[in-house]
């Protein structure tokens, strides 16, 4: 068992979706809210296999694209201290702000450095002891707890010239949010499979016992996302509701308790700001008291200037899947990956990136 | 950038293990994670494991699969 291929079966995704092509009765809008998920569906090009009633919408989760504009902002006023080290996720450096990118800002010699951990940043902070490093912290509950681990060694450690610019993100409640605007339509969710890995199965049972909508919580190869479209569908069609686990290989009911005992420990719930989406209650978190010198805000005096998205951007709208990336006016022809104007052009995980990948115009 | 991926636990020791994914050897925390043991599958995100693979759910969840076809 590799954990892969055996879920990479041709055969069996063929004959899975005869049935939904079978069982499908009703038009049905089926909203993913993991940018894993929004890439695989378009590389195996799962759109086009499916009956032309499943309309497939991407949500709110690419913890790129959901960050706000202020956020990259100030990462970029803080790479122009000389005593500050920047260290960020790769998906991040390409993102626009007002007037710069982190990009551009490293090629103009500003010390940015990308790492594939905030781990990786925490030693980055024992071998520069003069210098502030900063890890630019965003992400969802898959990743907070990592987050939460490298501010808990820091501590324990105690290394002082390590912090984080905090904009993680968490999920539950900004589905709520994203079901119960009036403009969106949604018979059902695929739930992101490594946040569950994380908080497990209950955080999602709102979505039925509450919300009348089905979910399934998936994995990330084609035959788990077919399969969760059959599951979808058939209950749908039987107007029975409930979150559905089908990634049972990772995900447990009651999810990872160290990883949320760690997250636990170093972070509390708050309100949190979306790009284009607004300040959502309970959706992100805060450092607690015990861990708040490891917020860069409390070391550095930044301002945080807030400023909108770029006009005519429709970022807000296609995070919530009230619109498509081709119904942007600029999509493509003046945002694209060499000129991104939103987050959502320029992120791995981004819906008008993936669709300008796989070229659906 | 919440992409997580399967790798194979090749040495454990504490609070750290090196697991091979794709071919390539690397060292991560396992701090999050239960007991490792070499042979064991992990779940890779951001150098740490955050959930360990359980073998027997998946033969189950290929089974399930299997089944949706002969309810037809
Ligand atoms: S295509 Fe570009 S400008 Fe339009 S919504 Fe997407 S990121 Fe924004």
């Amino acid at each position: 068992m590799k954990y892969i291929k055996e879920f990479r079966d041709p055969k069996l995704a063929q004959k899975m979706l005869n049935d939904i092509w079978h069982n499908t009765k009703k038009d049905i809008t089926i909203m993913e809210v993991c940018g894993t998920h929004t890439m695989s569906i378009l590389k195996n090009g799962i759109r086009d296999l499916l009956p032309p009633n499943i309309n497939l919408i991407s949500g709110p989760g690419c913890p790129v694209c959901v960050t706000p504009q202020w956020y990259i902002d100030t990462a970029i006023a803080l790479s122009e201290r000389d005593n500050v080290i920047i260290t960020t996720f790769g998906d991040m450096i390409k993102v626009p702000g007002k007037s710069s990118s982190l990009k551009l800002e490293m090629a103009l010699g500003r010390d940015i450095r990308i790492v594939i951990s905030p781990l990786d940043a925490l030693e980055m902070a024992k071998q520069n002891p003069k210098k502030e490093v900063v890890f630019l912290g965003i992400g969802f509950e898959t990743t907070a707890p990592i987050i939460a681990l490298s501010i808990y060694k820091a501590k324990n450690e105690n290394i002082k010239n390590f912090s984080i610019l905090q904009s993680i993100k968490t999920m539950p409640n900004v589905m709520k949010e994203v079901v119960k605007d009036p403009q969106v339509n949604i018979d059902g969710f695929l739930c992101p499979g490594h946040v569950s890995a994380i908080i497990g199965v209950k955080p999602f049972e709102f979505l039925s016992e509450e919300l009348n909508t089905p979910a399934v919580i998936a994995g990330f190869e084609y035959c788990d996302i077919i399969a969760a479209i059959y599951y979808l569908v058939d209950m749908a069609n039987k107007e029975k509701y409930e979150v559905k686990n089908i990634y049972n290989r990772i995900v447990k009911y009651e999810g990872n308790e160290k990883a949320t005992a760690m997250m636990n420990k170093v972070f509390v719930l708050s309100n949190s700001e979306w790009r284009g989406l607004g300040n959502i209650k309970d959706t992100g978190f805060k450092m607690k008291e015990a861990y708040k010198n490891y917020d860069v805000k409390s070391k550095i005096d930044i301002k945080i200037i807030p400023s909108p998205i770029p006009k005519d951007c429709l970022c807000g709208e296609i995070l919530k899947g009230i619109k498509k990336p081709t119904q942007c006016k600029l999509f493509s022809k003046v945002c694209n990956p060499s000129n991104p104007i939103g987050a959502c052009m320029i992120s791995q995980e981004g819906t008008c990136g993936a669709y300008y990948k796989y070229k659906i115009r | 950038m919440c992409i997580a991926v399967p790798a194979q636990v090749i040495k454990v020791t504490e609070n750290k293990a090196l697991v091979n994914f794709g071919g390539v050897n690397i060292k991560v925390d396992t701090s999050l994670v239960d007991v490792l043991n070499i042979g064991d599958y992990i779940l890779l995100h951001a150098g740490c494991a955050i959930e360990k693979l359980n073998k027997k759910e998946a033969q189950k969840t290929l089974e399930l699969f299997e089944h949706i076809l002969k309810d037809e």
